[in-house]
């Protein structure tokens, strides 16, 4: 007595043509059998659609980001295919959720053990500010320990502003100058977190 | 006790019970939406928990709850330590209370008696400062180990003090910051800056002001 089915029916076939997107190649020189540009922008490019996320997900927030990797809103479109939970093989930091001020030198840690180049991403209100929660628990802020590239503030953030954020950190990554991480701003910066 | 009720166990029995072990060092007798609640001498609780825990008749072998009140309108008696015991067998519960002043904050430990008295304590004496004497690791069990004040004393405030890009007048409180914080549309709060906090944050730990957006202390 099974009932009829009723819905994916009619099964749409997939066009090829029009579901892959090619990203734009770098403004460079071409001729014949040969391409010339400069290697930051290859570099970038190559960096920002392959980007290994590692989801720092406390509370809500991270609910949202288990929609946002999801088929429907799927993150992994924007190459981030492989989230890895382990800091020492990941590119971007995603802090989302409430952080304490107990957890607040443990996410110090892991950013740490990040190798650069490294990317954080402040999803929420909460990691972002401290959210509503302005008591004594709660950190008010992750820049209060360590360096943030991108905020997206929501509480919580729809899945399309994580994704509005991360191509925001894609922009960051594919414009950044290879020498950056070595330059006196960069240190002066670390050194304001007291990381060396 | 010669006595043995064949009934069931009700608040008027503990209570004729507690009277005729203790006598007048309980006091307060109440029963606030039926939970009897008495208040005891803070040298005989662990002498009432003895009692209430090894009586036949009484049983009440469970610890639900230890917790910790603060009255600052009371002196001498500032912290009311609560003791929430439920008789598993008969389904009674009963609350009593130990009063202690806020200077010499000293209880005799529960948790000889009741195992979980261990944490509870320990969550009491980290948001109260509740000293318990006897207990084998009194240290902060949910706030960060090098905080120096007690969250949940009245005289605390409920706001993170270190903020400075709050306006009071978009959280109700009327008025701006003060004038040595800059205007409250024009600055830039920790998050437009590289804001490192390296030491954990006093949050006004002696002087308490009444007003969350004061100016912070210690930066």
């Amino acid at each position: 007595m099974a009932r009829p089915v009723r819905f994916n029916i009619h099964p749409i076939q997939a066009d090829v043509k029009d579901n892959i997107s090619l990203t734009n190649m770098p403004e460079g020189y071409t001729g014949e059998g040969f391409f010339a540009t400069n290697l930051n922008s290859v570099v970038g490019l190559a960096r920002k659609n392959s980007l290994w996320p590692l989801p720092f997900a406390t509370s809500c927030c991270g609910i949202e980001f288990m929609a946002t990797m999801a088929s429907h809103y799927d993150l992994a479109r924007f190459g981030a295919e492989r989230l890895g939970f382990s800091p020492r093989q990941c590119d971007l930091l995603m802090v989302m959720g409430t952080i304490a001020k107990k957890m607040g030198p443990i996410l110090k840690q892991v950013y740490l053990q990040m190798a650069e180049p490294r990317w954080v991403m402040a999803v929420g209100a909460c990691a972002s500010s401290g959210g509503i929660f302005d008591t004594y628990s709660v950190l008010q802020g992750i820049d209060q320990v360590i360096p943030v590239d991108v905020y997206v503030p929501g509480c919580p953030p729809r899945p399309e502003a994580i994704l509005d954020g991360f191509m925001r950190i894609q922009d960051l990554v594919g414009q950044e100058s290879l020498r950056r991480r070595t330059g006196e701003q960069y240190k002066d910066l670390m050194q304001s977190y007291g990381i060396q | 006790m010669a006595f043995i009720s064949f009934m069931a166990l009700t608040n008027e029995t503990i209570k004729e019970r507690l009277k005729a072990k203790f006598g007048d060092e309980l006091s307060h007798f109440e029963e606030p939406y039926g939970l009897l609640t008495f208040e005891a001498p803070k040298d005989l609780n662990l002498k009432v928990m003895q009692f209430l825990f090894d009586d036949q008749e009484l049983r009440f072998q469970f610890l639900t709850d230890l917790t910790a009140v603060h009255y600052p309108n009371q002196p001498g008696r500032e912290l009311a330590v609560v003791y929430h015991l439920h008789n598993l067998v008969d389904n009674i519960r009963i609350r009593f209370k130990v009063f202690t002043a806020i200077a010499q904050p000293d209880v005799f430990t529960a948790s000889q008696l009741y195992s979980s008295a261990n944490w509870m304590e320990r969550e009491t004496f980290d948001f109260f400062g509740v000293n318990f004497v006897g207990h084998p690791n009194l240290k902060r069990i949910l706030n960060v180990d090098e905080m120096i004040y007690f969250p949940m004393r009245k005289e605390f405030p409920l706001e993170d003090q270190t903020r400075i890009d709050k306006d009071d007048a978009m959280f109700g409180r009327g008025g701006s910051l003060p004038e040595t914080m800059g205007a409250p549309s024009t600055h830039s709060g920790p998050i437009g800056q590289a804001a490192p906090l390296n030491s954990q944050d006093p949050g006004g730990a002696t002087s308490q002001s009444q007003a969350p957006g004061a100016a912070p202390e210690g930066r």
